[in-house]
């Protein structure tokens, strides 16, 4: 298993006021991602656990593009990997941002 | 090391040693002898026979006249069984209500005051495991005794990890590793008897101090074989309670 | 918005968060350890494998119909739904605060292959402390009532689960049974048992053939909803846990095996309880199916 944490300050934070989600399912090419608004309003890190190591470069540049497009500013986000491909991160990603927003 | 296993006859020679009337016949045990004053009733399974849905009620029966005679006479069931019976007539005939009746059988026996004492002597995995020996209040084994839910080289094709490596990993992990020790740091088997003594008393001894509640989680987690599960179930009860 | 999504989720596709969330009344789900406390598996690192904030099970309590119950939901699509220490001890939890809570009844969505290998010894001392709770629970007047219709079918110590279970309800993808198709090939070899024969596994373990002998109490269409429904009418119609409903059980099972033990397969069974058209059940609706049991008496009992 390899461990990958990336922190990034965001413009803004994430809209709404859910304190939590959950989204996804660990299993063969899927992943779940947790949500927590517990950071600082200007914050976000992702912490991943993945059974596919050496990926690190590819993760960065997922969480990444998530923070540009979604700025959650104020969410630790918790990602369990069954080894997902890239687009499907980005997706759930998305989508967990979504239902913290609601 | 690994002991010689005790056999049946001498397990029933050593409880009785006035004589008894227990029989085996296609590998089911039944029957009684006499107890501390009263009698102890036998059920079981003998030379590493697989359980099906004729045997997993045969034997329930016997549990439920126990009970209908209202004796409250205590219930020793002995296992060196197979696991379930693995066929397509077995399940298509509803093998899991069968084992499951079993187990309910020795459990409402438990709640109509007959002590249940298991007996693990030979082999025992799976189903049939849990269905007889587990469905006791109280389980103990004699040295020897092999239980265990699936042989290395089964989970080695299941999780297709290496057999040699589950063998080494089987040396320090005790959760997965099959055999009498690591059940035994489950907390799923109570005490291990000493088969050089009398087994009577030894058994008397147990239905004395028979456990008030299942602490089986409690025992895994004194013995290490199951760190965490007494604390996790502690805290769902208590968090659900709470409301 | 739980209505229409009730009506269109499938039971079978939906995680166990979703048909969790679907069966109850909106907005009424307390989880019990749930993901943000991080309880879990301390043994899967040793195999490299991934673990699941959960453990792949979601306990707590809601409110279905106005009515206080204990949920147990386990996530087929983790680990094949199986037991190991956490997943296991959460239940138990669950099950013994039902004894003193005393809900109006415990819904148990089972999906699972049974015991996960990797944690094999706690797996399985785990379905045995949860069948003594369930007992303890239904004794003290609490319905326990198993939910099946997921990927990963009631299967191993599952199986022994649901058959402890006050009422059971199933759909046409909920498989039941202690040894599956691929560990019986395994064990016993293909003219045993073909496990690529999806058609026989359907006839030997599935919902609709253990509905008509009697294993299960109710057959649902594959939504939430049909699962909702069948669980309120199974709460208000469990069986006692005394000496007289295993005395009837003994003898219904009984009754079975000297009535169908020599079948060699479910169309033979389903011929002899006195179906017409033993070939068209496989494909039959709903509706149709339902007529169907409506007529066979071995199919409702409360021997269980």
């Amino acid at each position: 298993m390899e461990s990958l944490t990336f922190r990034h300050t965001t413009k803004t934070p994430l809209a709404g006021s859910k304190p939590q989600a959950i989204t996804g399912v660990v299993a063969s090419g899927n992943l779940e991602i947790l949500l927590e608004r517990v950071l600082p309003p200007d914050t976000c890190e992702v912490a991943i656990e993945t059974p596919v190591s050496g990926y690190g470069q590819v993760w960065e540049a997922v969480v990444a593009d998530f923070v540009a497009r979604a700025q959650p500013g104020g969410l630790r986000i918790s990602i369990n990997d069954g080894g997902a491909r890239p687009d499907t991160v980005s997706l759930r990603l998305l989508q967990g941002a979504r239902l913290m927003e609601a | 090391m690994t002991r010689a296993k005790t056999t049946l006859a001498e397990i029933l020679a050593s409880l009785f040693p006035g004589g008894h009337a227990v029989t085996v016949a296609n590998g089911l045990i039944a029957g009684d002898g006499p107890f501390e004053g009263g009698r102890l009733r036998v059920i079981g399974i003998d030379g590493d026979t697989p359980l099906g849905i004729e045997g997993a009620l045969a034997l329930a029966g016997h549990v439920l006249d126990a009970v209908r005679s209202g004796d409250r006479a205590p219930i020793l069931v002995a296992v060196d069984s197979d696991s379930q019976r693995m066929s397509r007539r077995d399940e298509l005939l509803g093998l899991n209500e069968c084992l499951a009746h079993l187990a309910k059988a020795l459990l409402l026996a438990d709640r109509h005051g007959h002590p249940t004492v298991g007996l693990l002597y030979g082999h025992s995995a799976a189903g049939a495991f849990i269905a007889t020996a587990l469905a006791t209040r109280v389980l103990a084994a004699l040295p020897g005794a092999n239980p265990s839910v699936m042989d290395l080289p089964s989970v080695a094709r299941v999780t297709k990890l290496p057999l040699d490596k589950l063998q080494e990993m089987a040396k320090s992990t005790q959760v997965f590793a099959p055999g009498l020790d690591n059940m035994r740091a489950a907390g799923a088997v109570h005490a291990v008897l000493d088969p050089a003594a009398p087994l009577g008393p030894q058994i008397r001894d147990l239905i004395a101090t028979l456990p008030e509640r299942d602490g089986r989680d409690r025992l895994g987690r004194e013995r290490g074989g199951r760190p965490v599960a007494e604390e996790i179930a502690a805290t769902v009860a208590g968090q659900l309670r709470g409301r | 918005m739980a209505g229409p999504d009730r009506d269109r989720l499938s039971w079978y596709e939906a995680s166990a968060r979703q048909r969790l969330d679907a069966l109850l009344d909106p907005g009424s789900f307390t989880e019990a350890l749930g993901p943000a406390e991080r309880r879990m598996s301390p043994h899967l690192p040793l195999f490299d494998l991934p673990r699941a904030f959960d453990d792949g099970i979601v306990v707590g309590a809601g409110v279905l119909d106005g009515k206080a119950v204990f949920v147990a939901a386990q996530e087929g699509r983790f680990m094949g739904g199986a037991f190991g220490e956490v997943h296991g001890a959460k239940l138990v939890g669950l099950l013994r605060a039902a004894v003193a809570a005393k809900p109006a009844a415990v819904l148990l969505l089972l999906d699972t292959g049974g015991v996960r290998l990797q944690e094999a010894n706690a797996g399985e001392t785990a379905i045995a402390e949860a069948m003594r709770a369930i007992v303890e629970a239904r004794a003290a007047g609490v319905p326990v009532v198993g939910l099946i219709g997921g990927r990963a079918g009631c299967f191993g110590g599952g199986g022994l689960i649901a058959g402890t279970c006050s009422r059971l309800a199933v759909s046409e993808g909920g498989r039941i049974s202690v040894s599956g198709p691929e560990v019986i090939e395994t064990n016993k070899g293909a003219e045993e048992f073909d496990s690529r024969d999806r058609a026989l596994v359907w006839r030997t373990m599935g919902g609709k053939h253990r509905r008509l002998i009697g294993g299960a109490d109710a057959f649902c269409a594959d939504t939430v909803a049909a699962f909702r429904e069948a669980a309120l009418r199974l709460i208000a119609d469990a069986p006692a846990f005394d000496l007289d409903t295993l005395v009837a059980e003994q003898d219904r099972l009984q009754a079975r095996l000297d009535r169908f033990g020599d079948c060699r397969d479910a169309t033979d069974i389903w011929a002899r309880l006195g179906v017409n058209d033993p070939d068209a059940v496989p494909a039959m609706d709903t509706p149709a199916f339902e007529e169907t049991v409506a007529h066979l008496r071995e199919a409702t009992h409360d021997a269980r």
